[in-house]
């Protein structure tokens, strides 16, 4: 089976039980270099599970995870990160009180010197820091500066920097706006565009379809584990997308399970 | 507030900030140097040095004062460094002061009831702390529980254990005689020796276990991988974790550093009174502690310096010889441990606070921007 651009990352039918909640229901979408794929659902529609399967945290219960093309299965997000998947998280997986350097070179630290007297290379990972973030459009003036104070979007270029360096093929950006103010998710929305542009293949996890629609190639939309739809950017407008997440349809339903479930004069009666 | 609108202003704002507003805040040298770990103690110590030296004068200042309180430092010194290196990590251990008797219990009961010799004893003695101090680490990280509570555990089990252990051996609570096992001599010069005699006075080989400890755990902290990954962990350990660094064994790792330093001190201690009592060190943990809060280590975790709790050590033991020295009541001892911990703990809030907000301005720019592009916006609609 060859394609002109082969996929970076698929999901065939993947699902994921906890127990006998079902918490993805056979999600299929992909991922190519140079493309964003955008996952979009409300609180609690399976996107927290569907980055945990990609990056290693969660396995999958059913289905098929290929990665350019090979069937794959991570133990531990390690193995994720050395399969070329980095995750960008909300929390952005930064110690505040440590510096950008540090920050940037967590768990790969580069060292220098042999044996007992094996190093960090603090001038080069200071250096490296510097020249990566100024590739994103960042002027870091002192490395030493504690993650903490930076803003933000500043935090977000400083992760998604360091996914980029370490050579990430598929980058996993876990709503990297929802706690950002309006000019903030710009910024951060630049950075993806960016990344996409280095040839990566970005997932980019969002609950806010104004800024998945700009950025995105391809549209996955959860709702309770169950997947609404994948389509590629040609076959739905920004308008449906915004109804597909937040439109009557998906009332409609509320309303009718929660129908199904209570009747409306066992409410009344509690109260 | 329309769709359109949003984004166009988005569109914008990206323009904006990542040419002028998307910089860096500096802090400047000054608060450079305040925000350090370590300052507060360095100044703290100098200001103790200074009140000593005017309160108790020439017995202060002459080489056996100093001999004096540098081994009382030492005396803390040597579990501290590990404790703080801990704390930094973001655990506590209170079974740090135990191990001291612990450790030399065990290897006095091995040297002179066993028959050992008293190399081999120690040597055991040390394989029993390092498995103590990967238990505590264990039962830490698996239960998620607080190290606190954890650790509490393991010191009153260990208090109980060394106890009933001795006093069923010797019928007492002490093991005496290690000065006629096998390997006395070259311990005791390893341990409790004088390394130099300046004046007359000799300067216990303590101190130089203590400086060269600061120097190796400050030279782990600030310069290895494994550095890092203490900072990481104890800042934010889910981070950690998931940018790939072995987390719990990086905690586990330094349970069994505390533990390995609490052995060292327990063979200063033994090698220095020449017998083990088994309730040496109870108590002392607290001290640890107070001597990395000193020196900066934050008790949430993910900031501290060694050196910094090298000097805390330093107070504390200028603090404990120079009340005596200065004809002061011994029981003020307390009341100023209590009074300059609580002093540090404020002061090292103060300046993490201080220094994070004190950058916001520069880099918040783009939110007073925003409400200046609004005010414009509106006053042209209005025209």
């Amino acid at each position: 089976m060859t394609e002109t651009a082969p996929h970076l990352l698929e999901l065939q039918r993947v699902s994921k039980y906890f127990g006998n909640v079902i918490a993805l229901h056979q999600i299929t979408t992909s991922v190519r270099a140079g493309e964003v794929t955008c996952v979009l659902g409300d609180n609690g529609a399976g996107k927290s599970t569907l980055i945990k399967i990609l990056s290693g945290v969660h396995k999958h219960d059913d289905g098929h995870f290929l990665i350019e093309g090979r069937d794959v299965s991570f133990g531990s997000p390690r193995a994720a990160k050395a399969a070329g998947i980095a995750t960008v998280y909300q929390d952005l997986a930064m110690a505040p009180l440590m510096s950008i350097w540090r920050n940037f070179f967590l768990g790969s630290e580069p060292t220098t010197g042999w044996g007992p007297l094996r190093r960090l290379d603090v001038d080069g990972a200071k250096r490296t820091a510097i020249e990566e973030m100024s590739k994103m459009g960042i002027d870091v003036r002192d490395p030493e500066q504690p993650v903490g104070t930076l803003s933000g979007g500043e935090r977000q270029s400083v992760a998604i920097a360091r996914a980029v360096y370490f050579g990430a093929k598929v980058l996993i950006l876990d709503e990297p706006t929802a706690a950002l103010g309006v000019k903030q998710s710009g910024v951060v929305l630049k950075y993806i565009v960016a990344a996409r542009d280095r040839g990566l293949g970005v997932i980019f996890i969002t609950h806010n379809p104004n800024h998945a629609y700009p950025v995105g190639d391809r549209f996955v939309i959860l709702k309770r584990g169950q997947s609404l739809g994948n389509f590629p950017k040609g076959e739905i407008s920004r308008d449906e997308l915004i109804q597909m997440m937040s439109g009557g349809a998906e009332l409609e339903a509320l309303a009718h399970e929660l129908e199904s479930v209570v009747r409306p004069e066992d409410i009344i009666a509690r109260r | 507030m329309t769709t359109t609108a949003s984004a166009a202003s988005t569109a914008t704002a990206a323009d904006v900030v990542s040419t002028t507003d998307e910089r860096l805040a500096r802090l400047s040298a000054r608060k450079r140097l305040l925000v350090r770990p370590e300052f507060g103690a360095l100044a703290g110590a100098f200001v103790v040095w200074l009140l000593f030296a005017w309160q108790a004068g020439s017995v202060w200042l002459s080489w056996q004062g100093t001999a004096t309180y540098l081994d009382r430092s030492a005396g803390y010194g040597l579990t501290a460094v590990a404790v703080a290196l801990l704390m930094i990590g973001g655990e506590f251990d209170l079974s740090a002061g135990v191990m001291t008797g612990t450790t030399g219990m065990f290897a006095a009961l091995f040297a002179v009831h066993s028959g050992l010799n008293l190399w081999l004893g120690m040597a055991l003695s040390l394989l029993i702390a390092l498995f103590l101090g990967f238990l505590n680490g264990l039962m830490v990280v698996r239960s998620g529980l607080p190290s606190f509570i954890v650790t509490l555990g393991t010191f009153f089990a260990l208090r109980g254990f060394n106890l009933w252990l001795t006093q069923r051996v010797t019928d007492k609570t002490q093991v005496t005689g290690i000065v006629d096992t096998g390997g006395y001599d070259l311990a005791r010069k390893v341990f409790a020796s004088n390394f130099v005699t300046i004046g007359g006075v000799g300067f216990r080989v303590s101190i130089l276990w203590f400086a060269g400890m600061v120097a190796v755990g400050a030279w782990v902290l600030m310069r290895t991988r494994v550095g890092n990954w203490i900072f990481a962990v104890g800042g934010n350990r889910d981070a950690a974790r998931m940018s790939g660094v072995p987390a719990n064994g990086t905690k586990i790792g330094l349970f069994m550093t505390v533990a390995v330093c609490g052995w060292v001190h327990g063979m200063v201690v033994l090698l220095q009174t020449n017998r083990s009592n088994v309730i040496e060190g109870v108590g002392q943990e607290f001290f640890f502690i107070i001597a990395a809060v000193l020196g900066g280590c934050l008790l949430t975790g993910g900031f501290g310096s060694v050196v910094g709790a090298g000097l805390g050590c330093l107070i504390l033991g200028m603090t404990q010889q120079g009340i005596p020295l200065a004809g002061w009541d011994n029981n003020l001892y307390f009341l100023f441990l209590g009074i300059i911990l609580l002093l540090a703990a404020f002061a090292n809030e103060w300046i993490r606070r201080w220094a994070r907000t004190a950058s916001r301005p520069t880099v918040d720019v783009p939110d007073t921007a925003e409400v200046a592009h609004a005010a414009a916006t509106r006053t042209t609609t209005d025209d």
